[in-house]
């Protein structure tokens, strides 16, 4: 008998050779607080009720599973949208942020930490403390402050501090160091809210499960719609990976659906102006974990480009470059003006607005062989007023 | 004989151990600066391998490997220089840097090249024990070069005993829980009950020494101290020639 490749929970820490907790000594006792305690607090009954109690009445879920009639018609293969957009604050973001805040509260830490690209997981975790009253810092590339500015005013209402990181290349990158830094500093009070499956073990396999109710939703509401739980293919953006992770998670060992991971391939994935981490990234350590990063000969790591803040990250989390490394998930790269395009044919053929991020994922149907009755799943990871002013701005549109 | 375990063997209080980054302030002030800090009588010499993304260090380390990153310091440059210095100076020397740099040169080939320039030690402050032993000892046993592993005032005692057991350097004792160059009060019970663990490894305190009475201190609870980012504003400040003048002002 064949023996079946594991996908779903990592072994140790680890993914195949992918993951682990490559972390300095002075975060052992926090992250090792965390090891020892995630899957026993996600399996307490008063934690389930709480998680689930707040998915459905304050983030509203579930999201609906659209079938987007019009992109059908445009594209001729069955095409749906999962409307992570719709959640509260507008990205599946969310749904990470809830769960771990949740976590941090039954680990008695008063203090919350967050790093942020698009802005969209620092909403989402300004929004969670402001819920449950707990002081909220995040961490934002000053590159970024300035491209996401709505994001920055959402952050500030709800009552965080937002704190530039000057570091680097003044992104995403640089947030998340800052944000560990800050976690050496404080190891006793404070939370580190990590905003996908990046970083040290146990956050890839513990923000995985928080996002896995995107698939959980999926599966069911695609056998009310068709009478079969699996779709040919799902297909979703990948930054760091944690909405493509919730949208896998239950389809990880069905090896008959496919999977289609997005990367933001800026302005070509050879221009050297790129975040297409998993094409021209070699394996390598990134916050804390093993995975597949883009870097110089040296080790150093290299600044990524990507029109998009969310998916402007030089590596992936340790899942999807073993996904990727194991032919389970296909790469496609989307370059910036493409996501530009389809964002703007989502807008005029559905009336919805994706970001920038999503943009990409829904690029990906021009690069895909697709037939008449194959059912795509779109994830629809966030909705765009964030990137109105991109958008706009782009040469070519008016 | 590795000049680390020389030191040790001939000297057990009051070492000195100043920490420079590689390729700072100009690129090829490592060597001046090493050799004075041997001709001042410095016990060991740390030098960092600069890296894009230091988690473990605060700002002035970070700014100083960024500005050593633009001068064009790499591994092949850092091993020419460590050479070069080696023709003058008989410091222990021990490189400071990031697992990502060792995997990326090649775990074996970096090693060896360690070996072979004339390297007495490494710090990999990233790479900790346990991935260290599940995944890496087998190779790292093959090399002569000593390890140091940190431990910190939150390091259970269970664990320092470990980190004893796979260190053959030095037990590098972060004084306060904080990135590189933190001020901080300092807990002398934690400097007190590591003392009285009767460990094998001698034990040097760093991160946040900057002067004399800090120097003094640490030499009453260990076997020595290591300076870093007070060395390196010193350098910035007053230029690659004044070395002395700071080692002066430490003892
Ligand atoms: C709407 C949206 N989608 C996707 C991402 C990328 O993150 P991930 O790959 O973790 O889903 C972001 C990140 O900010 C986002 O805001």
């Amino acid at each position: 008998m064949e023996e079946r490749v594991k996908f779903t929970y990592p072994e140790n820490g680890f993914y195949g050779e992918f993951g682990g907790a490559f972390i300095p000594e002075l975060l052992q006792p926090c992250v090792e607080e965390l090891q020892h305690n995630y899957l026993k607090i996600m399996s307490e009954p008063s934690f389930l009720y709480a998680f689930e109690g707040l998915l459905k009445d304050y983030v509203g879920r579930p999201t609906p599973l659209y079938y987007a009639q019009r992109m059908s018609d445009y594209y001729k293969s069955h095409i749906y949208l999962k409307r992570e957009d719709l959640c509260h604050t507008g990205a599946h973001k969310v749904n990470n942020t809830i769960g771990q805040i949740l976590m941090a509260q039954r680990l008695n830490k008063k203090r919350i930490i967050a790093e942020t690209g698009a802005g969209q997981h620092g909403v989402a975790t300004a929004t969670v403390c402001a819920l449950v009253g707990l002081e909220c810092i995040v961490y934002m590339g000053e590159k970024d402050i300035a491209r996401q500015a709505p994001n920055v005013k959402r952050m500030k209402m709800l009552g965080a501090e937002v704190r530039p990181a000057r570091s680097g290349s003044k992104t995403l990158k640089d947030a998340t160091n800052e944000a560990i830094r800050d976690w050496i500093n404080n190891p006793e009070d404070t939370h580190y809210i990590i905003g996908s499956v990046v970083g040290p073990h146990p956050y890839p396999d513990m923000v995985t499960r928080f996002q896995s109710v995107i698939s959980q939703e999926m599966k069911r509401q695609l056998m009310e719609k068709l009478g079969n739980e699996n779709p040919t293919r799902i297909i979703a953006c990948v930054g760091g990976g944690s909405n493509a992770a919730g949208a896998y998670f239950h389809y990880l060992e069905r090896e008959e659906v496919e999977l289609v991971s997005v990367e933001a391939a800026g302005l070509g994935v050879h221009s050297g102006k790129t975040a297409a981490t998993s094409q021209i990234g070699t394996k390598g350590v990134i916050h804390g974990s093993m995975t597949l990063l883009m870097q110089t000969e040296d080790g150093q790591i290299v600044e990524p480009h990507s029109i998009s803040a969310g998916l402007d990250y030089p590596g992936i989390g340790p899942l999807h470059a073993h996904l990727i490394s194991a032919n389970r998930a296909k790469v496609v790269a989307i370059e910036d003006d493409h996501a530009v395009k389809a964002a703007y044919l989502l807008a005029q053929k559905e009336g919805i607005i994706p970001a920038l991020e999503t943009s990409h994922a829904l690029a990906a149907l021009d690069k895909i062989e697709l037939k008449p009755d194959d059912i795509n799943v779109i994830n629809l990871s966030g909705r765009g007023d964030k990137d109105l002013e991109t958008f706009i701005n782009f040469e070519g549109h008016e | 004989m590795n000049r680390l375990q020389k030191l040790f063997q001939s000297k057990s209080k009051d070492i000195l151990n100043i920490y420079i980054t590689a390729g700072f302030p100009a690129l090829h002030d490592t060597v001046s600066i090493v050799k004075k800090l041997d001709k001042a009588g410095v016990d060991i010499v740390e030098i960092g391998m600069p890296y894009s993304d230091p988690l473990a260090d605060g700002e002035t380390i970070q700014k100083s490997s960024m500005r050593a990153l633009e001068n064009g310091m790499n591994l092949s440059v850092l091993f020419e220089q460590v050479k070069e210095i080696r023709k003058e100076a008989e410091v222990p020397i021990v490189l400071m840097g990031y697992f990502n740099q060792l995997l990326q040169y090649g775990i074996e080939r970096f090693l060896m090249q360690c070996e072979s320039v004339g390297v007495d030690g490494l710090i990999i402050p990233d790479l900790p024990i346990d991935i260290y032993e599940m995944k890496y000892k087998a190779l790292f046993d093959k090399s002569k070069l000593r390890l140091s592993f940190l431990i910190t005032p939150q390091t259970p005692a269970d664990r320092i005993k470990k980190i004893d057991l796979l260190s053959d350097g030095f037990i590098y004792m972060v004084s306060v829980n904080a990135t590189t160059g933190t001020e901080r009060n300092i807990d002398e019970q934690y400097f007190e009950r590591i003392h009285n663990m009767d460990l094998n490894n001698p034990r040097l305190i760093g991160f946040g020494i900057k002067d004399r009475a800090g120097y003094e201190q640490a030499n009453r609870f260990a076997n020595g101290a290591i300076i870093g980012s007070a060395f390196i504003r010193h350098v910035d400040t007053f230029g690659a020639e004044e070395v002395a003048t700071f080692i002066n002002s430490i003892r």
